[in-house]
């Protein structure tokens, strides 16, 4: 039930809730459903756009919900799939609603136009999801015109507003959403002159490749980079240039690309503002919260899941990740979870895995990503000499998680775990 | 027709200074400008030091006004509402060969007539700046930070509400003096211009922009990175000049966290700094600038080479100088005069000759511009005014004039419950719009609503630091120019970046027939 604004408390007065999820995208929403069914009930997901679904609401693509449903859905029909969930159970949510503070405590501050609101929470789930890296934090040079956009930006235009951002585009990047964005402005007559990417392999997944670059003649560049923007009030040319092993580019290849607009997707980044203000450590390789296998942080009472702790490739793992992590915040309510002090470390070629640390007391699927793509790579988690856990993939890419499941039973002791690809 | 008695070309910080200290009396005031908004040009591309003057040579016009300016800073500040700091500076060195150079300093600046620096040790270096390394500095008390960009904005408006007025998007392609009798008949019957009660001798300016013709009795040339440009248009013979560029990066407010108080390594032995870090008064901080020639009057693109030099430069300097900090780069150019001859660096430039009569020219006022802005711009008030009444014309005082600009707090630095009285009083509050600044539509809304007129994308970003954040409007900016349409009434097509051709959408997708 979508709260109307005479239910909302004022200010002074403090709401309670077993449970505070901060965003109603699809971590968020997942799990809200799952701790219903546990049996928690009194929950309250807050959510700073007017409506739930999150970035699924922009994403009219398909291609969501093989994993979870079987089928292959748009973002806002997966999204809906939650939302009617959440709707049929009556689960309390407010829109247009921005946490804008979370403390040690459980305590959750958030703005509305009723007033500044403050809950009282047992646990509190983060499920911010993440934003995307920006051409600022890549310092590509040139000058500041109008016209270089995220691709997320782009597609919200696009997508929700009937704003055609240009004419005439250079993509950066081939992440997943510019993937996706270049088929979208190609449909919208827009010409697309290439996708260009850093690294010597693609960041998206081979089908985004496939189905929106190859199917539309779309060229993609390999070890290429823009290196310089040009133009004063909107874009007039970039220049892109060949790049070595280091990613360094290459004098003498420089290439001039007159366009009207540059889209980036060029990575994303876990939105953990609120996290740190709350306390909890964050991992350098995930940028989101350091979580034990039950995922919670390391303040106690705290939960991460999704995009918000870890870039995923698919939304369907971000729902399934959700659901798991609701199952330890009902073991959290009812009573502590036991002490995670087995840390996984990042060995070869393993770029971060998910939980970071584990009691050593359940089973556990572990997520993790590669750093270079590996065909025939065997996976293996090893603690101390023994190997406790071994998993072989075909093929190994940065672009795909990948699950290892390990064994209780396998763990001799306390010691730290190191997972490792072998060659 | 229009006519003003004084028009003044360029609304960087010192066009609208002097603005703001014209408004103070009851003379028409236009400031022409050919971009969009004040503070586009090297105004806000600048560290946002408020400079204490110990650098600057004794008796100078750069460390007379800043002295002047620094002193006053506080007042000032307060009266226009703007966020500023008077953190102090640390002047670090490490050998005997550094301290004799910071020593010159010192005592340059206490003939200049700094207060209060003095040499300290280690242990209160840390106390001040725990990050700093080094192991002795000289401690300037009256250094501080602010926003130039705030500030400029600041004077701006206050000389907007005096009276002053603003033409944005007017570039100015030609000056000429016209002789009294030469005055089209239309504009001596003008009532304003009869008000003016002009002698026979004396002449009008007539100013052509590309939007445009004016009239004005005086000119005041600040143009900036184009004054001598103007000045060739006034009759004035070039200033020669050099531009040093610098580029910045712009970090975090997590990396701000690590460093409070402008540390600058000691000077080197010609006097000039090397990169350094300094916290902006919003909490970032900023690496640089490094320096090189340019001659193109605009040249802001970052270079590659550049922006690598200053990072590996930068993290000497500030340890906390890592990539995930980067938030944006930008760069801006000090176009400081030189004697041709021996590459000496010289004063500012301020010239009105009784040749040229009615005519202020201001060319190379590079840094401490800032500081310096309002101690200049009370001598060109006061100049015109004196001028004036040799003329035989009094000029009387604005009765109406208010120093005061009202200030709004952030929402951002509001305490909890000052955020919830706020939202109750005005529910906008309640509605964030940028999440990594916590900027409200309350905020937006006034911002679009600019006393100035001001209807770009950065304006907004400039005025409320919307966009400014780490995700640089990831989040914000769809809902910023939606609202920015619907507030203005304006097509898609219509909004603008930042400049004149800086369109943000070429339409709409679809035709916008509503289905229900």
């Amino acid at each position: 039930m979508g709260m109307g604004q005479d239910n909302l408390n004022k200010v002074n007065q403090v709401m309670e809730a077993s449970v505070v999820i901060v965003g109603g995208g699809p971590a968020g929403l997942a799990a809200a459903v799952r701790l219903y069914d546990r049996g928690v009930t009194d929950l309250l997901i807050l959510e700073r756009e007017n409506k739930l679904g999150g970035i699924l609401k922009q994403c009219i693509h398909d291609g969501f919900g093989l994993t979870r449903f079987g089928e292959s859905l748009s973002g806002p029909e997966y999204a809906d799939r939650f939302i009617q969930e959440v709707k049929q159970r009556n689960i309390r949510f407010i829109t247009d609603t921005t946490v804008i503070q979370i403390t040690p405590d459980h305590d959750v501050y958030a703005a509305h136009r009723d007033g500044l609101l403050h809950v009282r929470a047992r646990a509190v789930i983060l499920a911010m999801g993440c934003r995307e890296r920006t051409r600022g934090a890549l310092a590509i040079p040139g000058t500041r015109p109008a016209g270089v956009l995220t691709a997320g930006v782009a597609q919200a235009y696009m997508n929700l507003q009937n704003r055609m951002p240009g004419k005439k585009i250079v993509i950066l990047g081939s992440g997943d959403i510019g993937l996706i964005m270049a088929r979208r402005l190609t449909l919208e007559g827009a010409h697309v002159l290439g996708v260009f990417e850093i690294n010597p392999i693609p960041s998206g997944l081979p089908r985004n490749i496939q189905q929106c670059l190859n199917d539309y003649g779309i060229p993609l560049f390999l070890s290429h980079t823009v290196t310089d923007i040009r133009g004063t009030d909107r874009l007039q040319e970039v220049v892109v240039s060949k790049v070595d092993e280091k990613l360094q580019p290459l004098a003498g290849t420089e290439k001039v690309y007159a366009c009207d607009t540059l889209i980036l997707s060029v990575g994303l980044i876990p939105e953990n503002e609120l996290t740190i203000g709350a306390g909890a450590e964050l991992c350098p390789q995930t940028g989101g919260a350091y979580v034990d296998e039950w995922y919670q942080t390391t303040v106690p009472g705290l939960f991460a899941a999704g995009n918000v702790l870890h870039v995923h490739d698919l939304v369907d793992f971000v729902s399934l990740e959700a659901e798991t992590m609701a199952e330890g915040v009902v073991r959290y309510l009812n009573g502590a979870l036991p002490n995670a002090s087995i840390a996984l470390r990042c060995g070869k070629n393993i770029g971060h895995t998910v939980p970071q640390k584990i009691s050593g007391t359940e089973n556990v699927v572990v997520t993790l990503r590669v750093r270079a793509p590996q065909k025939d790579a065997e996976i293996v988690i090893r603690q101390g000499k023994a190997m406790v856990a071994r998993k072989r993939v075909r093929n190994a890419l940065p672009a795909n998680m990948i699950e290892i499941h390990l064994l209780k039973d396998q763990l001799t002791g306390g010691q730290d775990l190191e997972v490792s690809v072998n060659d | 027709m229009e006519v003003y008695d004084v028009a003044v070309i360029g609304a960087g910080v010192v066009g609208c200074a002097v603005a703001r200290e014209l408004s103070r009396y009851r003379l028409n005031v236009l400031v022409l400008e050919k971009e969009l908004d004040v503070a586009t040009g090297n105004s806000s591309r600048n560290t946002g030091m408020l400079h204490a003057g110990f650098t600057y040579k004794l008796g100078s016009r750069r460390a007379r006004y800043s002295v002047e300016g620094n002193q006053e800073f506080d007042e000032v500040a307060a009266e226009l509402g703007i966020p500023f700091k008077r953190t102090g500076k640390l002047v670090v060195g490490f050998t005997d060969h550094d301290r004799a150079n910071i020593l010159k300093f010192k005592a340059n600046g206490e003939a200049n007539g700094v207060r209060g620096i003095r040499m300290i040790d280690a242990e209160e270096m840390h106390r001040i700046e725990p990050n700093a390394g080094g192991n002795f500095a000289m401690y300037v008390p009256s250094s501080g930070i602010l926003d130039p960009m705030q500030y400029t904005i600041a004077l701006g408006e206050n000389a907007c509400k005096n009276g002053a007025q603003f033409r944005f998007g007017s570039r100015v392609t030609g000056i000429v003096r016209v002789g009294h009798e030469a005055l089209p008949k239309t504009l001596l019957t003008d009532r304003k211009v009869q008000a003016m009660q002009l002698s026979e001798e004396e002449d009008l300016y007539r100013i052509t922009t590309n939007r445009g013709m004016i009239y004005a009795k005086w000119v005041v040339n600040s143009a900036g990175a184009y004054a001598n440009e103007i000045g060739r248009l006034l009759g004035y013979n070039p200033v020669p000049q050099v531009g040093y560029k610098g580029e910045y990066y712009v970090l975090d407010k997590k990396a701000g966290a690590y460093l409070r108080t402008p540390v600058y390594p000691a000077p080197k032995d010609n006097g000039g700094f090397v990169t350094h870090a300094t916290p902006t008064v919003d909490g970032n901080i900023l690496v640089g600038p490094d320096w090189y020639y340019t001659h193109i009057p605009e040249d802001y693109a970052n270079e590659k080479q550049s922006l690598d030099r200053l990072f590996e430069d930068g993290r000497k300097m500030f340890t906390k100088m890592e990539r995930r900090f980067f938030i944006r780069n930008f760069a801006g150019i000090r176009w400081r005069n030189i004697d041709p001859e021996t590459r000496e660096i010289l004063d500012f430039s301020i010239r009105a000759d009784e040749t040229i009569p009615n005519t202020v020219s201001l060319v190379g006022i590079e840094s401490p511009g800032v500081t310096a802005a309002l101690p200049i711009a009370r001598r060109i008030t006061s100049l015109i005014c004196g001028r004036e009444e040799e003329h035989g014309h009094l000029v009387a005082a604005n009765e109406n004039f208010d120093p005061k600009r009202k200030v709004y707090k952030r929402f951002s630095e509001m305490t909890l419950e000052e955020k919830a009285e706020a939202i109750r009083e005005n529910p906008d509050y309640g509605q964030i719009f940028c999440r990594c600044e916590n900027v409200t539509r309350a905020e937006i809304l006034r911002a679009i609503h600019n006393p100035l007129g001001v209807h770009t994308l950065t304006g907004i970003k400039n005025r409320t630091r919307s966009m400014m954040g780490r995700c640089q409007g990831g989040y914000c900016q769809t809902r910023i120019t939606e609202l920015l349409e619907q507030e203005l009434g304006v097509r898609p097509e219509d909004l603008r970046y930042q400049k004149e051709n800086g369109w943000l959408f070429t339409g709409l997708m679809r035709s916008a027939e509503k289905e229900d």
